[in-house]
């Protein structure tokens, strides 16, 4: 009986196809890639069949989490020299007589997602690196009649870049009182028209099926 | 530059190799991994999209009178809790808060709050559901941005389908809402709005859903 015979070398693969492959991918996925934001509270949006794409400059967006706190983020504007966002903290240091530093400027203007800090803790904020103390930091906007730093930010951004659109940013689970409270703040300052922020979720739907 | 000479002068004696040296790529494989895993995790595909809305002006008069709307075309829908939405047709006064209307208990599946807006909604949604086919089958020749300027001028003009109020049970959630508003974009009616819930209201709400009524929020 023949004995079969087993290679005594190892086989060579030949890595070329997979490396160019990967190379493909890579390249795409590099050109294509938009940094995902990272959010400081999980925020699952509801669907619409909505197809209008996000504007990417001269937002504000109303972060609601489940958890009933309110974020706000805001851009710098279309142009690096416009500097919206250290503008817009200025004038709320003013409002509020906090004075913050060139650094602290510098930081507000870099950063990079929502944020949802009271006023009077916003020093601590900018002056802390670490996320976890970030975290505890941030209880959302207050909204209280007696104490609505939110109207004051809105305020402020629409005086500072008139061209600034509201979008709101909800989570499903968000009750409606506390939209209700939001929405009935931005009317109160003007702001009309809003951009709910939802997923694409397509729907078609047949006339005669529903004409039986 | 001296270096290259000498060598020059080792190869000759040297044997020529006979096939090309093999590299080993797997370090090149490791790293393109790690970068196409690190890619694909961080990069947001699909971008969020943006739903418009427009809220009526604030009342600031508290004595001015509220715009006069046809009670016939006059739909409610009061979002309430768990998800269903309570609907009545016409108008309420307060005055009849003994004599309160049964509210329609739906919810938000095709075969619900859908067929029920359609149904109110077929004259204007058939129109545009013809002149959307006749663009599309090209009997109509129509620039893109014409396309958007027609539908919204079909809105604008009709005056059969409902005009429809939204109220929100304090129960409610932020999606029932944006729900709601969706239906209305896919049904395509023309008139809609969020407006405050009525205590009347609540109290119908919280009749139909059995839950022990609340202090009112929302008393004039």
């Amino acid at each position: 009986m023949p004995k079969i015979k087993l290679p005594t070398k190892s086989p060579h693969i030949d890595m070329t196809p997979m490396v160019d492959l990967f190379s493909v991918v890579l390249t795409f996925l590099m050109l294509t890639a938009t940094m995902r934001q990272t959010e400081p509270a999980i925020v699952d949006t509801p669907f619409s069949i909505s197809e209008k794409p996000t504007p990417n400059f001269n937002t504000m967006t109303l972060l609601l989490s489940k958890d009933d706190r309110v974020f706000l983020n805001f851009d710098n504007g279309s142009d690096t020299t416009f500097k919206f966002r250290p503008k817009i903290l200025a004038e709320m240091g003013k409002r509020y007589n906090i004075e913050f530093t060139e650094a602290e400027y510098k930081e507000f203007e870099k950063y990079p997602s929502s944020m949802g800090v009271p006023i009077m803790k916003m020093k601590d904020f900018l002056a802390t690196k670490d996320l976890k103390e970030r975290a505890t930091l941030e209880t959302g906007i207050p909204i209280d009649s007696t104490d609505n730093q939110l109207a004051d930010w809105i305020l402020y951004t629409r005086q500072v870049n008139p061209n600034v659109q509201a979008c709101i940013k909800g989570d499903s689970k968000t009750s409606y009182p506390l939209v209700k409270k939001v929405l009935d703040i931005m009317q109160d300052k003007n702001v009309k028209q809003f951009n709910l922020i939802t997923n694409l979720d397509a729907v078609k739907i047949n006339l005669a099926e529903i004409q039986k | 530059m001296a270096e290259i000479i000498q060598e020059e002068k080792a190869g000759g004696k040297k044997k020529a190799k006979k096939h090309a040296p093999h590299i080993d790529m797997t370090p090149m494989v490791d790293l393109m991994c790690l970068l196409i895993t690190f890619f694909m995790l961080t990069t947001a595909f699909s971008k969020p999209k943006i739903m418009e809305i427009v809220l009526p002006e604030k009342q600031t008069d508290p004595n001015a009178e509220p715009p006069k709307i046809p009670g016939s075309r006059t739909l409610n829908i009061v979002l309430g809790p768990d998800n269903k939405i309570y609907w009545y047709p016409g108008v309420v006064k307060p005055e009849d808060y003994n004599n309160l209307p049964p509210l329609f208990e739906t919810d938000f599946s095709p075969l619900g709050i859908r067929k029920m807006l359609l149904e109110r909604n077929r004259a204007l949604f058939k129109k545009i559901d013809d002149f959307n086919n006749q663009v599309l089958t090209g009997k109509l020749v129509i620039s893109q941005d014409s396309v958007k300027g027609s539908i919204r001028q079909l809105k604008k003009d009709d005056d059969t389908g409902p005009i429809v109020l939204i109220k929100a049970y304090k129960k409610a959630n932020y999606g029932n809402v944006v729900d709601i508003f969706d239906e209305m974009n896919i049904c395509g009616v023309a008139h809609y709005m969020l407006v405050d819930i009525t205590w009347y209201e609540e109290k119908m709400v919280e009749t139909a859903a059995g839950i022990a009524p609340t202090p009112t929020t929302a008393k004039k």
